[in-house]
C-alpha cells in the first residue's frame, strides 16, 4: 500500500512546502488576507479586553466572598447551656464548613475597627454593648452562604441571623451580565472573522483550482491538498492576535502601574501582571489559531468535495 | 484490466448519459472511444478515474471495485492511472520539468526519484532538451507531450486521453499517436476518446463507439464508421 499523507507520514520537505504555499496565497489575495487579518485583530482585542475585565471581577469576588459569612445572633435570655447545644446543631446543618464563637465584645472590637476613622463615636458604647454574642458560620462554598442562613433561621434561642446578601447577589449579577456580554460579543465576532477567513482561503482555492484538479488526477491524497490552506488560515489567525496580545499586555502593564496602588486602598485588588498577561495572551493565540483553522476548513470541505 | 457490468449513469439533473454498459479491456489493450459529442463518451471515461461514479452496476479496474471503493483510497487509484487532456491542463508558472515533477511531488516521491524519472519520460517524448521551458514557450504538440509526460511518470498500467489530439494539426497529432503507441508496447493500456478519422481508421486497433449512452459497436480492428 502507499503511503497516506496525512500528518503523521508528512517529511519535512513536504511541510516546508506546504508552509510555502500557504504563505504564497496570503500575498496572492493580499486585501482579502488583510480583512481576514483585521477582522481576527479586533475580535481578539476585545475578547482580551474582556478577559482581563473579567479575570479581575473574579478574583475581585473570590475575595469578597470570603469574607462573606453568616452571623447567627443568640438570643440574650438563652442559657449557657442551651448556647452550646446551639453551637452542636449549627455544626450539624448541611452545607457548614466552620462555625466560631464570637463574643459581643469581640464583635465591638470588629465593628470599631473597621470603620477606621470615624470609630471614636462607637468607643462610648464599650460599657453598654448593644451586640449580642454570636456564632459566626462559614459555608462550604459562598453559593450556599443562603442556604445555611435560612437552615440557621429555624434553630432556638436565635434572635437573628444575618448575611451580606445584598452584597454578594449584586456582585454576581455584574460578572455574570460581564460575562454575558462578552460571550454574546466574542461569538458574533468569531463568527466574523471565520466567515472572512473561509472567503480569503476560497478565493485562493478559487485561483488554484487547476493545480488542485492536477493533485486530484495524479492521486495527491486529500490531506495533502488541505495542507496548504489549513496552514493559511493558521498564519491569517496568528497574524491576527499580534497586534491584541501587544496592546493587552502593553496596556494592561500601564494600568496596573497606574492605578492598582490606588484601588487596593478600596479593598479592591488588581491581579499581578504576571502570570495574568501571558495567560491572557496565549488564550488569545488560541482563539486566533482555532478561528483560523475552523475558517479554512469550512471552506476546504465544500471545494474539494468530488 | 477494465471491467464494466451492466453500468448505468443518470446525472442529478436526470441526464442520463450511460446504460447498462458491459465491456471488457483486457492488459495491454489499445482502444479507441468514439461516438458524436453527447454520446456518453466523456462520462465512460471519468467513471474509470473515479471523476464520476456509476448509478448502478459495477466497475472493476485491476482487481479494485470502484463502486465500494472507499473516497480516502480514491488518491490511491488515481496513481495507477495516467490521464491526458485536449487541453493539457499544463501549470502555466512551472517549466516543464517541474509540470512532470509535480504529479511525483503531490505524492511525495524522493528528490532523487523524481529527478530520475522525470527526465526517463521526458526521454521517452522527446522533450528532454525542452525541460526549462514554460509552456508558453513550447508548441501545441509539444505541450501535449508534456502532459503525457506527466501522465506516465508514475508508471501507470493504464493511459486514459481524452481527445488527445483535439488541439492539434494533423502532423502534430501523428507524433502524438507515436508516442502513445510506444506506451502501448510496453504493456500500458490505453484508452482513448477520439473525433480523429484518419488516425482511427489508418492506426488500426479496438473501435468501441458510443451513441446515446450505449455500445453500439465493438470491433477488434476497427474502423471510425460514421462516413458522411
Amino acid at each position: 500500500m502507499m503511503k497516506q499523507g496525512g500528518p503523521t507520514a508528512m517529511k519535512s520537505r513536504t511541510l516546508v512546502r506546504h508552509g510555502k504555499e500557504g504563505m504564497k496565497n496570503i500575498g496572492r489575495n493580499g486585501w482579502m488576507s488583510f480583512a481576514s487579518i483585521s477582522a481576527v485583530t479586533i475580535m481578539l482585542l476585545v475578547v482580551g479586553v474582556f478577559l482581563l475585565l473579567i479575570m479581575n471581577m473574579n478574583h475581585f469576588m473570590s475575595s469578597v466572598e470570603e469574607d462573606v459569612e453568616v452571623r447567627v445572633y443568640i438570643d440574650v435570655t438563652a442559657s449557657d447551656q442551651e448556647q452550646e447545644e446551639l453551637e452542636e446543631e449549627l455544626k450539624q446543618l448541611e452545607n457548614v464548613d466552620s462555625v466560631t464563637y464570637l463574643s459581643k465584645d469581640e464583635g465591638l472590637d470588629q465593628l470599631i475597627n473597621s470603620l477606621g476613622d470615624n470609630s471614636e463615636a462607637f468607643e462610648s458604647l464599650r460599657d453598654e454593648n448593644p451586640l449580642n454574642d454570636a456564632f459566626i458560620l462559614q459555608a462550604t462554598s459562598p453559593q450556599l452562604t443562603e442556604n445555611v442562613a435560612e437552615q440557621a433561621q429555624e434553630l432556638p434561642n436565635i434572635e437573628r441571623v444575618d448575611f451580606g446578601e445584598q452584597v454578594v447577589e449584586q456582585l454576581f449579577n455584574v460578572t455574570n451580565i460581564l460575562r454575558i456580554i462578552g460571550v454574546v460579543l466574542v461569538l458574533g465576532l468569531m463568527f466574523t472573522a471565520m466567515f472572512l477567513i473561509s472567503n480569503t482561503i476560497k478565493l485562493t482555492i478559487v485561483a488554484r483550482q487547476k493545480e488542485i484538479q492536477i493533485m486530484k488526477l495524479v492521486g495527491a491524497a486529500n490531506g495533502f491538498i488541505r495542507w496548504p490552506f489549513f496552514i493559511e488560515g493558521l498564519l491569517l489567525g496568528v497574524a491576527g492576535s499580534v497586534i491584541p496580545i501587544a496592546v493587552m499586555t502593553g496596556g494592561y502593564h500601564y494600568l496596573y502601574d497606574a492605578y492598582a496602588d490606588r484601588l487596593s486602598l478600596n479593598f479592591a485588588e488588581m491581579l499581578p501582571v504576571f502570570p495574568l498577561t501571558l495567560q491572557v495572551s496565549l488564550v488569545l493565540l488560541g482563539i486566533g489559531i482555532l478561528v483560523g483553522i475552523w475558517g479554512s476548513i469550512t471552506s476546504v470541505r465544500k471545494f474539494l468535495k468530488v | 484490466m477494465i471491467e464494466m457490468n451492466n453500468v448505468t449513469k443518470t446525472y442529478k439533473n436526470g441526464v442520463n448519459a450511460l446504460n447498462n454498459i458491459d465491456i471488457l479491456i483486457e492488459k495491454g489493450e489499445f482502444v479507441y472511444v468514439v461516438g458524436p459529442s453527447g454520446a456518453g463518451k466523456s462520462t465512460f471515461i471519468k467513471m474509470i478515474y473515479r471523476e464520476e461514479k456509476p448509478s448502478d452496476g459495477s466497475i472493476t479496474i485491476h482487481g479494485t471495485d470502484l463502486t465500494t471503493l472507499k473516497e480516502k483510497h480514491v488518491p490511491h487509484l488515481r496513481r495507477k492511472i495516467g490521464v491526458v487532456f485536449q487541453d493539457f491542463k499544463l501549470l502555466p508558472r512551472l517549466s516543464v520539468f517541474e509540470n512532470v515533477a509535480f504529479a511525483l511531488e503531490v505524492i511525495e516521491e524522493s528528490r532523487d526519484v523524481i529527478r530520475k524519472r522525470v527526465m526517463e519520460v521526458l526521454d521517452i517524448v522527446k522533450l528532454k532538451n525542452k525541460a526549462r521551458f514554460l509552456p508558453d514557450e513550447l508548441s501545441g504538440g509539444e505541450q501535449q507531450r508534456v502532459s503525457i509526460a506527466r501522465a506516465i511518470v508514475n508508471y501507470p498500467r493504464v493511459v486514459i486521453a481524452d481527445e488527445p489530439t483535439g488541439n492539434l494539426d494533423p502532423d502534430t497529432s501523428w507524433e502524438i499517436m507515436e508516442i502513445l503507441e510506444n506506451i502501448n508496447r510496453n504493456g500500458t493500456t490505453i484508452l482513448m476518446a477520439t473525433h480523429n478519422r484518419e488516425i482511427v481508421n489508418a492506426i488500426k486497433k479496438r473501435v468501441i463507439a458510443i451513441e446515446a449512452g450505449r455500445i453500439v459497436r465493438d470491433e477488434t480492428r476497427g474502423t471510425y464508421g460514421y462516413e458522411k
